[in-house]
């Protein structure tokens, strides 16, 4: 798919819609705040853990569909990932996303349905919208890092 | 100076399509296609394109004149010199001013934060009793209003902490015009200062310099106009509008970036102390202490923007030929069509004056179920350039409920037919993401 239907595809706009893991929890194990200060996306990103293993991801936030679908598929590929496994996935999905189309191939399984984000890989100026819940996750998981 | 045939002799003459086609042949730019369509450029109210004669008039500025100004005796630094202080004058006579009113920065922020920066050096003592009249401290009001850009906010937060004085703003009405009622309840005798926008850059509002002047200066307040949308499209005589200091940028007016306007009458301007020092700005430097030239040069220390500043009186040329008065009657032309356009769409919403408001030619709108980046994309692939996110005006955005809007603005060179294919997008754009209720 090229242009914009391959930058839109209806997974992107359903996930875009639907929000899975939307809403937060009164605790998490870890959460950040992350803003994009040129469009003003934002959103806070919970993890919730236990054992090494991430048992759900909450967040809410306000952005774009890519920044909206990005987040809610990443709710539904990180639950039972130990968190080493979540930072490779995350670095997985940087490269994916600096890849400028050219995708990763060997490895995509991994991502699970979030490889429909590749597409946005053409688009420089919105990496860091798909980006946005992924960075959330990673400070997330610092701050477990940083608590033990 | 390319023009269409015909305008020579019909300076009165409205611009029309044809004349607007002849014209955009001028902007190579312009001539380019975007995902397989012609381009259609509706950001100049980010930063215009630029004409031939723009880009010629810095080329042949490094041919031929290009050396130092104001310095050394050579027959080189003589022309560019000349070139450069007949760019002032050009830009003087543009927007009703005299040569030592005029004053280059590198954008419109730099001026703004020239001005902000001389009166924070005036209320730490530096200008001595020429600048008491700039001097700040606990108990002054400096104020704004909630529809400013960045730029004609943040300097004046960074002012009134240094000072001790107080940031106060006039709020907006739901259609973003200025409530002036209120602006009669703050311009207090504890006002110093008074700093709005003359067009704004989200809802293409003209506020009304003139009684915003007269209820400052009664009380003897400055006044600062951000002139970043005015000065690009429309006849603007800042002497006339009596206001004591105005910004603009070059860019945005089809000039080249790194140049900018400050103007100030002429008294204020040899009194307010300087903000960036060094070379060219000085009579005697001695080890311990120097003295500073009279204004303009006073507030030039440094390399100038030579080239930008000579091409920049290239632009005025250029927008001259064609008549501020035509250019300013084209795109309330091509802004009313805009607002009317996007207005009768489903689930669009125009932030700003309702249709049939005099207004800029500009239009900025939320798009109900669909974020500004998504509407931008849409309409990138139609080769339609917009700007989308808020503006660097988040104040306002927040007044209006909303975090960023698709704005659309149009200059000169824009046709019906790009301000149609605009609209025609618009109306595309919530049936592709599904949220066609």
């Amino acid at each position: 798919m090229s242009g914009l239907a391959g930058l839109y595809q209806q997974v992107i706009l359903d996930h875009s819609r639907e929000k899975h893991g939307f809403g937060l929890e009164p605790t998490a194990d870890a959460s950040s705040h992350q803003l994009n200060p040129t469009c003003g996306d934002q959103l806070t990103l919970q993890l919730h853990a236990s054992d090494g293993v991430i048992s759900s991801v909450t967040w809410e936030g306000a952005g774009c569909s890519i920044s909206m679908a990005s987040a809610s598929l990443l709710s539904d590929l990180a639950p039972g990932l130990s968190l080493d496994d979540a930072r490779e996935r995350i670095a997985l999905f940087r490269e994916l996303m600096h890849s400028r189309g050219a995708g990763i191939d060997d490895e995509d399984e991994l991502l699970g349905d979030a490889i429909v984000l590749e597409g946005v890989s053409k688009y420089v100026a919105r990496v860091k919208c798909a980006m946005l819940a992924w960075v959330a996750l990673e400070a997330d998981l610092a701050q477990l890092d940083a608590s033990r | 100076m390319p023009l269409p045939a015909g305008t020579t002799t019909e300076l009165a003459r409205p611009l029309t399509d044809d004349d607007v086609l002849l014209l955009r042949r001028d902007f190579p730019a312009l001539q380019q296609q975007v995902n397989g369509h012609e381009l259609v450029y509706l950001d100049s109210g980010a930063t215009s394109q630029k004409p031939i004669s723009v880009l010629d008039a810095e080329r042949s500025f490094y041919e031929r004149e290009n050396s130092a100004v104001h310095r050394g005796a050579h027959t080189l630094a003589a022309n560019a010199t000349e070139l450069f202080e007949n760019a002032r004058t050009t830009v003087a006579r543009f927007v009703g001013a005299r040569e030592n009113e005029i004053v280059w920065t590198s954008n419109a922020t730099e001026g703004l934060n020239l001005i902000a920066y001389g009166m924070s050096n005036a209320s730490v003592g530096r200008g001595g009793a020429d600048a008491a009249r700039f001097v700040l401290t606990e108990g002054d009001e400096i104020l704004t209003t909630e529809g400013e850009h960045h730029a004609n906010l943040v300097p004046w937060q960074e002012l009134a902490a240094r000072t001790g004085a107080t940031l106060r703003h006039i709020p907006v009405d739901d259609d973003g015009t200025l409530r002036m009622e209120e602006a009669e309840r703050l311009i207090t005798d504890r006002t110093k200062l008074v700093t709005f926008t003359h067009v704004s850059n989200v809802t293409g509002v003209i506020n009304p310099v003139e009684e915003l002047v007269r209820m400052a200066h009664a009380v003897g307040a400055l006044v600062v106009l951000d002139a970043c949308q005015s000065a690009p499209h429309r006849v603007l005589d800042l002497a006339a509008l009596d206001v004591d200091f105005a910004v603009f940028s070059g860019h945005k007016m089809l000039a080249p970036t790194g140049i900018g306007v400050l103007y100030g009458r002429a008294e204020l301007l040899d009194a307010l102390p300087p903000f960036l020092t060094g070379g060219s700005m000085i009579t005697t430097v001695t080890l311990e202490a120097s003295g500073y030239l009279p204004a303009p040069q006073r507030f030039e220390a440094g390399t100038q923007k030579v080239s930008q500043a000579i091409a920049l009186a290239a632009a005025i040329d250029y927008l001259s030929a064609v008549g501020m008065d035509r250019i300013e009657r084209w795109e309330t032309e091509l802004g009313a069509r805009l607002v009317d356009g996007f207005s009768a769409i489903p689930g669009v919403r125009v932030l700003g004056p309702a249709a049939g408001v005099h207004r800029a030619g500009l239009a900025s709108v939320d798009v109900e179920g669909v974020h500004a980046h998504d509407v931008g994309q849409f309409l990138d692939d139609r080769g339609i350039a917009v700007r989308v996110g808020h503006h660097c005006a988040q104040p306002l955005h927040r007044r209006f409920g909303v975090t960023a809007s698709t704005r659309a603005s149009a200059y000169l060179y824009n046709t019906t037919a790009d301000v149609d294919a605009a609209i025609d997008g618009m109306a595309a754009v919530r049936e592709f993401f599904g949220v066609t209720s």
